[in-house]
């Protein structure tokens, strides 16, 4: 199948990335030549093949719902683009 | 005394614990060789007063029981250092400043080093010629118009010109032994689970491996060994007992059989990678191995499962990055979503862009089974292919790349022909299983070249011990001017 700039454009909706209209055009061509390599995939027949989940011999650890760490905010927030002493700030969100 | 940095870490150790040379010397010397390669833009940033200080320590009160007594490494700006900014190559963590050490690095200096700089890398390690990096393109020691590599280019490139003894990198389709490759150095990706990937930028966390960058094999062995090791910070840690990988070294390899799959032969592959590859078998036939042809027949779709599965993993892993928290924000944007928008496109740099659109497409509703299910079964079938292999053999034997290193610009505006470079480095990553790429020789301009070893499942010291019996028996001397001091 091939992707036109409209899907690109929902796409990008959905990955959350603003693409400038301008570069729209180069990019519809290099995903198309992507997706087309990619889509060699389907000479293969996969029909009775389990999908490959995890390449781990075991399966995922789960350790006890204990708190083992916390009281940091000062060093969590030390980071972040904008702040005050207690939050995240971000644009208004509600009027 | 000869030029301390030209030497393989193994023998900077020898000469650190017979006090040959101090721990500061050696620090001050490696600050000297880094300031006067500005040219290769291998560093993004450097850490020298606290090396300096790390130095004096050891020097006052040396411990030189350790696996790295007072060693000054570089390490890829993908591993979260704490206090020091990790930027991974991107403009949207040029202001990251980790509060917490990643376990890999931590281990590390557990045993005795400590952090000399953060090395330059393809952005998200998303690239196979560092040319994806917000901070630049890195040049390859051995030519100045040549790329060292990706995505961990800056760690071959400054293992290559003396800026370090040795170096670690992540591989999630090559990234580590590709590099390698195009420098004339050893380079390790270890089995899925062995290094921790815990405080490691994620990129494609199935696929994704830390893993050693050195001179020589007997390093590599070093490097694995003090870097591996449980973690209960990751849930995909492997809990076994730790290796004396170096100690265990040895360089008998009578009677092992190696496999050699005929898919690792591609069309339009230069007729160099091919006789090196010829006389790569002769050695290790002269060793004592037995060769054996194999099948891999799965092989030809690696290379398009790899640009579903990891694209997918890494649309999910980079969501964290939307300018709340930390990182950049953009100026613009008057809501929440705009917000978002901007600085993930401001952020982000075309290649990571291309992925992460790739990713989310395949994983969207209507196409997650065409797609994302698809590689999953195909990723089963390549599995299936190795596991069916080393019932009878005990190593796998191919080229590291189709090529030696490509000039800077070269590939750049081609994304499927860049991808191609990881024809041989991708299927190993997607069976987790740990491959070596150690030098072979050079082409016709005189470019090195590596061959790559594929072992089963944690069975790393197999492998280092069929490149340590290589290394010797293979004559290669990674011959480098230093053009740009």
């Amino acid at each position: 199948m091939s992707l036109d700039k409209e899907k690109i454009k929902h796409v990008a909706k959905l990955a959350r990335i603003s693409v400038d209209e301008a570069k729209v055009e180069s990019l519809t061509k290099d995903l198309n030549s992507i997706f087309k390599f990619i889509e060699q995939l389907n000479e293969l027949n996969t029909d009775k093949v389990e999908p490959l989940t995890s390449i781990l011999n075991q399966s995922l650890r789960s350790r006890k719902d204990d708190i083992s760490d916390g009281k940091i905010r000062e060093k969590i927030l030390k980071n972040s683009p904008k702040e005050n002493e207690e939050f995240f700030v971000v644009p208004k969100v509600v009027e | 005394m000869a030029d301390i940095t030209n030497q393989s870490l193994n023998e900077i150790i020898e000469n650190v614990k017979t006090k040959k040379v101090s721990s500061s010397e050696l620090t001050k010397a490696y600050i000297k060789n880094i300031e006067g390669a500005k040219k290769l833009n291998a560093f993004v940033t450097t850490t020298f007063d606290l090396a300096l200080d790390k130095s004096k320590k050891f020097d006052n009160k040396p411990n030189f029981d350790q696996l790295l007594p007072g060693i000054p490494l570089a390490v890829k700006d993908l591993f979260c250092t704490e206090n020091t900014k990790t930027t991974a190559g991107s403009n949207i963590l040029n202001n990251f400043i980790p509060s917490y050490e990643s376990t890999v690095t931590k281990n590390l200096w557990d045993n005795g080093s400590f952090l000399l700089g953060k090395l330059n890398c393809d952005e998200f390690a998303m690239g196979s010629s560092n040319e994806t990096s917000y901070y630049g393109n890195v040049i390859n020691p051995v030519g100045d118009q040549l790329v060292p590599g990706g995505s961990s280019g800056g760690s071959s490139s400054a293992l290559a010109a003396d800026l370090t003894p040795a170096t670690i990198g992540t591989d999630t389709g090559g990234s580590i032994r590709q590099p390698a490759s195009f420098t004339g150095t050893v380079g390790l990706k270890p089995t899925y689970g062995l290094c921790s990937r815990w405080g490691i930028v994620a990129f494609a966390s199935s696929l994704d491996q830390a893993g050693p960058m050195t001179k020589t094999i007997k390093d590599c062995a070093i490097m694995l060994e003090a870097m591996s090791g449980f973690d209960e910070k990751d849930s995909t840690s492997i809990n076994k007992k730790k290796e004396q990988y170096s100690k265990n070294l040895k360089d008998n390899i009578k009677g092992l059989k190696i496999g050699i799959p005929k898919e690792y032969r591609v069309d339009n592959m230069p007729k160099e990678v091919d006789v090196l590859w010829e006389k790569g078998k002769k050695i290790l036939k002269d060793l004592g191995a037995q060769l054996i042809d194999i099948s891999l027949p799965h092989t030809k779709y690696a290379l398009p499962t790899y640009y579903i599965v990891a694209p997918a993993e890494a649309s999910s892993n980079l969501a964290r990055y939307d300018g709340v928290r930390y990182g950049y924000r953009s100026k613009q944007g008057k809501d929440l979503i705009e917000m978002y928008e901007k600085t993930r496109s401001e952020g982000f740099g075309d290649e990571v862009k291309r992925r992460i659109l790739i990713g989310t497409y395949v994983l969207s509703s209507g196409y997650y089974d065409a797609y994302y299910l698809k590689a999953q079964k195909v990723r089963q079938l390549i599995k299936k292919d190795f596991d069916d292999s080393f019932k009878n053999i005990d190593a796998i034997l191919t080229p590291s790349t189709p090529s030696s290193a490509f000039k800077i610009g070269e590939k750049k505006n081609d994304p499927v022909s860049m991808y191609l470079n990881d024809i041989f480095t991708v299927p190993v990553n997607l069976a987790g299983l740990p491959a070596l790429s150690m030098p072979a020789g050079v082409d016709n301009k005189g470019q090195p070249l590596g061959l790559q070893l594929i072992g089963k499942a944690l069975d790393e010291q197999k492998i280092l011990n069929i490149g340590y019996a290589f290394e010797k028996n293979c004559g290669f001397k990674n011959e480098i001017k230093k053009w740009w001091s």
